[in-house]
């Protein structure tokens, strides 16, 4: 069974949606008890730092997410705000954030013609194999609602980018975990394409995806 | 860098997408769950229903459609149509919508665009106006005014003005339809749209005449648009949307190839 983590973010019916339209058995839950024993979990979602971070402790999800889902190599996929709750701090609302990867999260700067929040189609280049972009083509358009975006401590952690006037990381992970700043559920076959992909992934990065 | 965007806009009315000129004559020309899927798998970037439903009681078979729709199709999608409260953009964002598009409801109630904002963010709320070419008046400097209840009612307010007006109360996008062009394809009104990219800092969606890849290459350049709505092209299988994105790669225009 696949976890859909609520942490009273908007956005997890359409995650749902998706995942059951690929065929995968899939529930959304804030207890403890299942997302340690899912067999892959999912953290989506539209929300700020501040108030997520602040929801994952008063349900005391924080550390099932960091101390136990992650050491135990259960997949672990983050989208949107949940590729930010990942490193250890954001810069929306100066929060502090589950740690899991080193890194920050910072404020796109803007400017002429870069409206902040970005809300569109962008190109997303890899930067190295994921069994995530298993069938999915290098340079591939995907959707994306974001004003803030991770910026991890050590380039080895980027597995792919995109440009928002400026570079940024745009999928991350390390072992079991994997996270996106896109919409996969928003982003038609091919985002649907790497959501199955994750589904059946079995938290081994260098390998193949697992089928 | 973002692409520019092919909206399809679906018009539903009991149940059945619903095609007019100028807001009128309309005609049945599917079933709205057929088509979304169909324009989805021909790389529509977002898909806007419509509710032009008159009576209550079938608000209810939209919100079944919306649901529907929310199913079959993993791109974003808006709805509008009648909506005039926080709870009715709620009861279509549970729906599965991603944007509400909010219109009428808005002129008679500009709060609502705030109190959307404030309950749901700025991303989620698009200030559509159906906008008349009226020429420059005292009330209407721009020579654009803002008419409502599908075309039948003006407003006395200048089409640029409010469009300030509602990025101030918390708009995140613009949808700009030209009356006068609607249903006609005979390409968008590029003066207005540019003039509102102008003048607001939100994106822009260009709506009303669309007809040819020639039509959205101009509104995309010299109209400044970020998107475009499509109907009546799409809906009688003119072009598809592929081919149209086609023509637009090809004249420089970055867009999602699929």
């Amino acid at each position: 069974m696949i976890a859909i983590i609520d942490y009273r973010a908007g956005n997890l019916q359409s995650v749902l949606r998706a995942v059951e339209h690929l065929g995968h058995e899939v529930a959304i839950t804030d207890d403890p008890d299942v997302i340690r024993t899912a067999d892959r979990v999912i953290f989506p979602g539209v929300g700020a730092a501040g108030s997520t971070m602040e929801n994952l402790r008063r349900l005391g999800l924080d550390g099932v997410l960091r101390d136990e889902v992650f050491p135990a190599g259960t997949p672990m996929l983050g989208i949107c705000i949940g590729i930010q709750i990942v490193f250890e701090r954001s810069e929306e609302d100066d929060a502090e954030c589950l740690g899991i990867l080193p890194g920050r999260v910072r404020r796109f700067a803007g400017g002429p013609g870069l409206k902040v929040p970005q809300i569109g189609w962008n190109r997303v280049r890899f930067e190295r194999p994921h069994p995530l972009f298993d069938g999915v083509p290098d340079g591939s358009h995907f959707y994306f609602v974001n004003s803030y975006f991770p910026e991890p401590a050590d380039d080895s952690l980027v597995f792919a980018r995109s440009s928002y006037g400026e570079p940024f990381a745009c999928v991350v992970g390390e072992r079991n975990l994997v996270a996106t700043q896109f919409h996969l559920e928003k982003s038609g076959p091919i985002g649907l394409r790497m959501l199955d992909n994750f589904c059946r992934w079995d938290g081994v990065t260098a390998g193949p995806a697992g089928s | 860098m973002l692409t520019k965007r092919i909206i399809p806009c679906l018009d539903v009315r009991a149940g059945k997408v619903t095609k007019g000129v100028r807001f009128e004559g309309n005609v049945d020309v599917g079933d709205p769950v057929r088509m979304a899927r169909e324009y989805y798998e021909q790389g529509a970037d977002e898909i806007v229903f419509y509710d032009i439903t008159a009576s209550n009681e079938r608000r209810d078979i939209f919100i079944d459609v919306v649901r529907a729709v929310a199913r079959e199709i993993f791109i974003p999608f808006s709805v509008g149509g009648g909506l005039r409260s926080p709870d009715d953009l709620r009861r279509v964002l549970l729906a599965g919508a991603e944007k509400v598009s909010i219109d009428s409801g808005a002129v008679r109630n500009p709060q609502l665009i705030a109190d959307g904002a404030r309950a749901f963010g700025n991303q989620c709320i698009v200030l559509s106006m159906q906008v008349k070419q009226v020429g420059p008046t005292e009330g209407t400097p721009s020579g654009y005014e803002i008419v409502i209840d599908g075309g039948r009612t003006y407003t006395g307010l200048d089409a640029i003005e409010w469009a300030k007006r509602g990025v101030e109360l918390g708009a995140g996008e613009l949808c700009v339809n030209s009356i006068d062009r609607d249903g006609t394809t005979e390409g968008f009104d590029i003066e207005l749209t540019r003039r509102m990219a102008e003048a607001v800092g939100i994106p822009v969606i260009a709506s009303g005449g669309g007809g040819t890849p020639a039509h959205l290459a101009e509104v995309f350049t010299d109209g400044r648009a970020d998107a475009a709505i499509l109907a009546s092209i799409l809906h009688y299988g003119e072009y598809t949307i592929s081919e149209i994105k086609r023509h637009l790669s090809a004249a420089g225009v970055e867009v999602r190839l699929t």
